[in-house]
């Protein structure tokens, strides 16, 4: 694996089971962020909890590791206050989808200029085992005993229908696909999403990485992603799952933070910003 | 007896209106306050609302006083009835000597014995447009009563109207001259002194107004909240305030992404804040626990109303304190303060974000209905000199978020300003800020978060009354008012009053306190007396008497002198 300035310490105690699809999206997300020749110090990945939300722990940048289902809302909030940072919300689907399914809609509104990077392996895997929002319907789980009742959320088409403008599904199987649609996103001006494919090699014995080989492909060069109506269209395909960008939007939708007020009159970072003595001072005058 | 709020034999007035829900009466409030003030009245008014836009039973009392008030009574001097279901609800308040005014229909709401006035309301009102001009001709009539200024009120009615177009200020300025000429049909003679320099010296302010002003002086500049009575109005005030003071004020999807995003705005270097209710803050206490692990400072205002679940949401009760003392899973340190007045609400809000800020903790600002939607006149002060520093650090390239310090405070960096990387985590972490399970480091992290508020100045309660107390009362938030006026009735020098401001830590000055009093009163606006629990808990001190409300509303001057004079054997 090339080295990068977002290596970790070597002795790192690294918590995936081994073949854990996390390790080559470790290696992809790193040169991606190398490539793009981010600074470590300029970016921050907000991740929730969850084997995928552990991802920052093995990434030499500012981390913010907080609660299950609410790295969205802290990437926004990070963004917002120091818009010249890179910020990344990465998770699983059980984090993204589930607990934080309120702010997975509420976020494509606001539009941030942020990255969100789910890995959907189908499962949840630090609880062991149980049906996450992607699991397909009839699996069986040790609490889905007679398999799973629920369809499937289906992110993507989610994310096309409330406005996010951009909208792309990787898979660890496809490092290179994978690693551009990273650096893409992260190029985007925007909300982006990259649902990417992981299989969970411990407790997902139905979406195994042969599985995901054989019931996937590659969005053919000719394919248009600035056709919303389209690329909706195209997320409902689940046999084979297409992989690329589903959707790009190219007239920039402005974002959330550079329509706050706050920056109107000086960009800098919030935290640079000085309260003038005499607005204290009127306060109560 | 030197107390907070005017003097013995305080002369003031209450005026009582009443009316269903929807009529504006938010309209004549505010400029009524700011009439009474600039002609030289001290004032206090406070609102008893139902959960409804329309309809109902909706009352605002207004005293009014040559002197400092801030506490509500009983006693109904004058009750206007601007529109129906005005009286029925009330009418226990009312006695013989009680005025009450309003269309003749109206006032046949009642049996009880009362001076009843008619005021032909409608009929005076035929040509200009009928009751929409009701307000403004009880604003006439108050005006007459008490002697305001006249060119005053059309300065206030101009500011007030002008903006809907010249014929509506027309219109309610004659509404206005009909309702002082009205007045003379009243038979309420007032004595009171008016002080010319209030006008000049004094500012009208809203409970709701000092928490958003402390925040501004305490630097806030991003607030995440999702609406919830009656923490609402902060949101509103920073928002109102986002453009001049550069504050990002958003509205966050529900209660735990606005903690969140306070604790992302903090990390990346905001001074934020959260305001909510019992319920939001139930939804929170994930984020708080969070707040003490990462060690991130937090500011968090907590507006009580009456539970459990709904409750009385729009009625006033210190029903969370219980849920602020001990929310959120683990043990982390925290900070409570609670206002009682106008002062403490701007001092305490402010001093919170210094505190969070200082020791990287989450500072709770506990208040209630009452407190917020209460409003008063305090002193015009200059606040440049309480104007806070942040204590952010530039990182070096070996930064450690949480490096092991004696005090347990951990120089704090944000990303982007050093040449470090600025790693916070939920797990339990290591000094700089990665998941480990190493049980010496976990004893460690755990010793340093819990020793961080050793070095914590405690807001000393503020002691009412001589030092040489034989009965002490005990109180926090917002009876205050009503406590300390309560009080001065009574006139007795061997009753002190102990007001607490920070409620948890519990100041270590309390045992002392406490120990000096022969015997000790609780008084609080919740059924299990939670303060007296706390304070009990820590002093191992009880209480000889508690007097404890919980139907929604604030205690009245009254019943605290009658409450107080029970338990003390007066």
């Amino acid at each position: 694996m090339t080295k990068t300035r977002f290596d970790c310490s070597p002795d790192t105690d690294i918590a995936w089971c081994p073949g854990c699809g996390n390790y080559p999206l470790l290696g992809i997300l790193k040169e991606a962020l190398e490539e793009l020749d981010i600074d470590p110090t300029k970016l921050v990945i907000s991740s929730g909890i969850g084997q995928a939300a552990k991802m920052p722990q093995y990434v030499h940048c500012n981390m913010f590791n907080g609660l299950h289902g609410r790295a969205v809302p802290v990437a926004t909030a990070i963004k917002a206050v120091n818009p010249s940072l890179t910020v990344i919300a990465e998770g699983g689907d059980g984090d993204m989808y589930g607990e934080g399914g309120n702010h997975f809609i509420h976020v494509i509104r606001r539009n941030p200029d942020i990255t969100h990077l789910v890995h959907d392996n189908m499962v949840y895997g630090l609880t062991q085992g149980q049906a996450s929002p992607t699991s397909p319907k009839g699996m069986k789980t040790p609490v889905q005993t007679g398999g799973v009742i629920a369809e499937p959320f289906n992110p993507l088409a989610a994310a096309i229908a409330i406005g996010a403008p951009f909208v792309a599904r990787g898979f660890t199987g496809e490092p290179e696909l994978t690693k551009n649609l990273i650096k893409e996103a992260v190029r985007y001006r925007g909300y982006a999403l990259v649902d990417i494919l992981d299989p969970c090699v411990s407790f997902n014995k139905t979406n195994t990485f042969k599985w995901y080989k054989e019931h996937t492909s590659i969005l053919p060069d000719s394919w248009d992603p600035e056709n919303r109506m389209r690329a909706l269209e195209k997320t409902f395909e689940t046999d084979p799952l297409p992989l690329g960008i589903f959707y790009r939007r190219t007239d920039i939708k402005p974002v959330f933070e550079e329509q706050l007020s706050v920056y109107a009159s000086d960009t800098s970072p919030l935290w640079a910003h000085t309260r003038s003595p005499e607005l204290i001072s009127g306060l109560l005058k | 007896m030197c107390l907070l709020f005017g003097g013995c034999n305080m002369a003031s007035y209450s005026v009582v209106l009443s009316g269903e829900a929807g009529q504006g009466l938010k309209t004549i409030e505010t400029l009524v306050m700011k009439l009474l003030r600039q002609s030289g009245y001290y004032a206090f008014m406070t609102k008893e609302l139902m959960s409804r836009v329309r309809g109902g039973n909706n009352t605002t009392e207004l005293r009014i006083s040559s002197e400092p008030v801030y506490a509500l009574t009983d006693s109904i001097d004058l009750l206007i009835v601007p529109r129906k279901n005005g009286i029925r609800r009330i009418e226990k308040r009312l006695s013989p000597e009680t005025i009450v005014t309003g269309e003749a229909k109206l006032l046949n709401d009642t049996g009880a014995a009362c001076r009843k006035i008619p005021l032909p309301v409608q009929e005076t009102l035929e040509d200009i447009g009928g009751t929409l001009y009701a307000n403004t001709l009880v604003t006439g009539l108050l005006c007459s009563i008490f002697s305001c200024s006249r060119d005053i009120a059309y300065r206030l009615i101009s500011d007030r109207f002008l903006e809907k177009g010249e014929d509506v200020a027309a219109k309610n300025k004659e509404a206005f001259e009909r309702g002082i000429k009205l007045a003379d049909t009243i038979p309420l003679h007032i004595s009171l002194k008016k002080d010319e320099t209030v006008a000049e010296t004094q500012k009208a302010l809203s409970g709701t107004e000092s928490i958003g002003t402390g925040a501004l002086a305490g630097g806030c500049n991003f607030i995440a909240s999702y609406p919830m009575s009656p923490g609402t109005g902060v949101l509103a005030f920073m928002a109102a305030h986002a453009d001049t003071y550069g504050i990002i004020a958003e509205q966050a999807e529900d209660e735990p992404a606005a903690l969140n995003m306070e604790l992302g705005a903090w990390y990346a270097g905001a001074r934020a804040m959260v305001t909510t209710s019992g319920g939001g803050f139930a939804l929170m206490t994930e984020a708080l626990s969070l707040a003490g692990c990462i060690e991130s400072p937090a500011v968090i205002h907590l507006a009580q109303r009456p539970g459990p679940a709904t409750g009385l949401p729009t009625r006033t009760e210190q029903g969370d304190l219980n849920l602020a003392l001990y929310a959120g899973h683990g043990d982390f340190p925290r900070v409570i303060y609670a206002p009682g007045t106008l002062e403490d609400g701007i001092e305490l809000t402010r001093r919170a974000f210094d505190t969070a800020d200082e020791f990287q903790v989450p500072v709770i600002i506990l208040t209630d209905q009452y407190f917020l939607d209460s409003e008063g006149v305090i002193p015009k002060t200059d606040l440049a000199g309480t104007a806070v520093r942040p204590r952010i650090t530039e990182t070096e390239q070996d930064y450690k978020r949480y490096a092991l310090t004696p005090s347990g405070i951990s120089p704090r960096g944000i990303p982007g300003f050093g040449k470090g990387v600025v790693r916070v985590d939920s797990d339990e972490h290591t000094e700089e800020g990665l998941i480990t399970e190493d049980p010496s480091v976990r004893v460690a992290m755990t010793n340093k978060r819990m020793r961080k508020l050793n070095g914590l100045t405690d807001v000393e309660p503020e002691l009412v009354g001589g030092s040489d107390y034989e009965t002490l009362i005990v109180g926090w938030g917002s009876t205050c008012g009503a406590i300390c006026e309560a009080l001065e009735r009574l006139g007795r020098r061997d009753i002190a009053f102990a007001r607490f401001r920070q409620v948890y830590p519990v100041p270590q000055s309390t045992k002392k306190l406490l120990a000096r009093a022969k015997r000790r009163i609780l008084i609080e606006d919740n059924v299990t007396g939670q303060f007296g629990n706390l304070l009990k808990q820590e002093t191992m001190t009880d209480f000889d008497a508690r007097i404890l409300k919980y139907n929604g509303s604030q205690f009245s001057v009254e019943e605290l002198v009658q409450k107080i004079g029970e338990v003390a054997g007066l």
